[in-house]
Formats: C-alpha cells, structure tokens, sequence
C-alpha cells in the first residue's frame, strides 16, 4: 500500500507517520500541500502541526491548499483518509468531517497521555484493535474540544461514527476527557467509514522502544484493509 | 467605491466560551464585579470595493460563510462605515 503523508507548512511528526506506515509494511512518501495530484497514493495521512501558524482558525488556511482538491476526490472515492490532530481540523474545516474542534475548555495547550477507548473497528484505522479496547496515546493540542450541534451528535452516535472515545480513569489531577469534547469523542469518520479524523497521535508512540507501541494499531490496520478492505 | 468594513466575530451564544469564563473571572479579581456575561473572540476590518454599501455588506457576508467565520461555532456581525467610502 502507497500512502501519502501531506506537508503543510508548519506541520509536525510527518517523519514519524512515514515510519510507522513503512514499519507496518506500507510505502509512504510526502506530498507537498502545493501539489495537484496524489502520485498514485492508496491512502493519505493529513499529519498534525500548525499549518499557516493556525492563523484565523486551526485548520482555516489549509483547507485552501491546492492538494485538498485532491484529498476531497480520493475521499470522494471511498478511498482512506487519516487526519491526525491538526489534519482532523483541516478535515473539519474542509467539510470532509463535521463538526469543528476549538479550543479546549481549560484553555491550556496539553501535551499528554490519554486513555482512548477504541469505538469502531471496522475502519481502515482501526481494525487491528478490539472493540471496547483502551489505548493509551499521546495528545499535544490547544484546540482539541470537538463541538457539534446536538443534533449532529446524536446523528453520529446513531450512526456509529464515534471511532475513538476518551475514557481515562476519573483522577483527581487530570480528567479523563482532557479538552471537553462533545460525548468525550477523540475522533470520528465519514459516513462512508473511510475519512477519520482524530486528536491523538498514535504516530508518536508507535514502537516499543519508546514504552508502548500502542499507536501502530493506526497503521497496521491500514495494511490489513489494504489486504482485505472493509466493504 | 471601496468601503470600511467591520467584522465582529463571537462564539457561538451557548457554546462553552472559556476564554471569555477567564477574562470575567480576571475582571472580578480586579474588582469589577459589575462586568458579566464576557465573550471573546476577534474583529477583522477590511476594504471592499462594491457599487452599494449594501453591495459590500452582501460580499463580506458571504465571505464570512466560507471563510472568516465558522459556521459551526461562531456568530458574526458585519458594519459598513457610514458616509463617504473609504
């Protein structure tokens, strides 16, 4: 499997989203947010950071580059699309994925471990985890609360597109839902199952010699779709 | 004709707005206990060339649809400067 890993200015951990996709057994290579055409890519990764400094609004600015046109056909396509932190914004703000995630209710930036429960695993990115599932990951954002009109929320439910859910133990210094997202949701997807936004980032821990390889489920399911998509 | 336009842009009305929570709690540290129901968000000024102020208003509004404000989470107002254009 070819994935696209997009550069925006200003993004972050592409390099670690390239290995993890290549340790799980992919091929993945950069594509600049200028560039017109996905270069043949099964799957793109929108990577975390601050493109365009977050100017206006996380995400606002990039939503214009000349690759969105094609990530919108590629997802249009039914094909994979990850966007991870600051790539979920971008997806927010595209239209690609409802909703919108602003800033987290304890107005500080929070770079941590958090306990996610992993929700829907008949994704392309999570079907090398167990439903019910708790992985725990790090997140590092600012404007991580997502927030959707009731009646958005309650669609997604009902249709099952909550795909991470934050679900850490009550404690008494930190709490479990870190940002005050709407239903404690970390991340969604499409309809379709195949645009998945997230806060985490599992491409930040996604092998053992940096105490967990908790995240490489991400990728690894990628490949196991590749083999087998999901219908 | 190029006309001032002022846009006001504020968090949506019953969105948690934390940064507004922590400017009223700081005003009420300062002692200015009369100061509530504090928002905050962001002003964008610019020029616009358009035939009507009503002409100007019309763009900025659409402007603010697909771009300068978000649709899912913030409320905006738009004012056009009286008088003659900029």
């Amino acid at each position: 499997m070819r994935v696209a890993v997009v550069r925006f200015p200003g993004s972050n951990c592409e390099p670690e989203a390239c290995r993890a996709v290549e340790r799980a057994g992919g091929e993945a290579f950069y594509v600049w947010h200028r560039d017109t055409a996905l270069s043949g890519a099964d799957a793109v990764i929108l990577p975390g950071g601050f493109s365009y400094g977050d100017y206006l609004r996380s995400g606002a600015i990039a939503r214009f580059s000349p690759v969105m046109d094609a990530i919108r056909r590629h997802a249009a396509a039914g094909a994979p699309v990850l966007g991870i932190c600051n790539g979920f914004q971008i997806l927010c703000e595209a239209g690609l994925l409802p909703g919108a995630l602003v800033r987290n209710a304890g107005l500080k930036y929070l770079s941590r471990p958090v306990d996610v429960r992993i929700e829907r695993v008949d994704t392309p990115f999570t079907n090398a985890y167990r439903a019910g599932q708790v992985i725990r990951i790090p997140i590092g954002h600012g404007d991580g609360r997502f927030v959707a009109p009731a009646s958005l929320l309650d669609q997604l439910e009902a249709e099952g597109r909550v795909v991470l859910r934050y679900a850490g133990a009550p404690d008494a210094d930190f709490p479990s839902n870190p940002n005050g997202s709407a239903r404690d949701i970390a991340a969604i997807c499409s309809a379709g199952g195949n645009v998945v936004g997230m806060m985490p980032h599992p491409e930040r821990l996604a092998e053992r010699v940096l105490g967990s390889d908790a995240g490489q489920g991400v990728f690894e399911s990628l490949m196991r779709f590749s083999a087998a998509p999901v219908p | 004709m190029t006309w001032r336009v002022h846009i006001r842009i504020l968090p949506r009305k019953g969105l948690l707005d934390p940064q507004g929570q922590a400017v009223e709690h700081a005003l009420a540290a300062l002692r200015f206990p009369e100061a509530s129901n504090v928002h905050v968000g962001k002003a964008i000024a610019l020029d616009v060339a358009a035939g009507s102020a009503a002409d100007a208003e019309a763009r900025v509004r659409t402007m603010c649809d697909q771009l300068l404000a978000n649709p899912v989470t913030e409320d905006y107002e738009i004012e056009v400067d009286a008088g003659a254009p900029a």
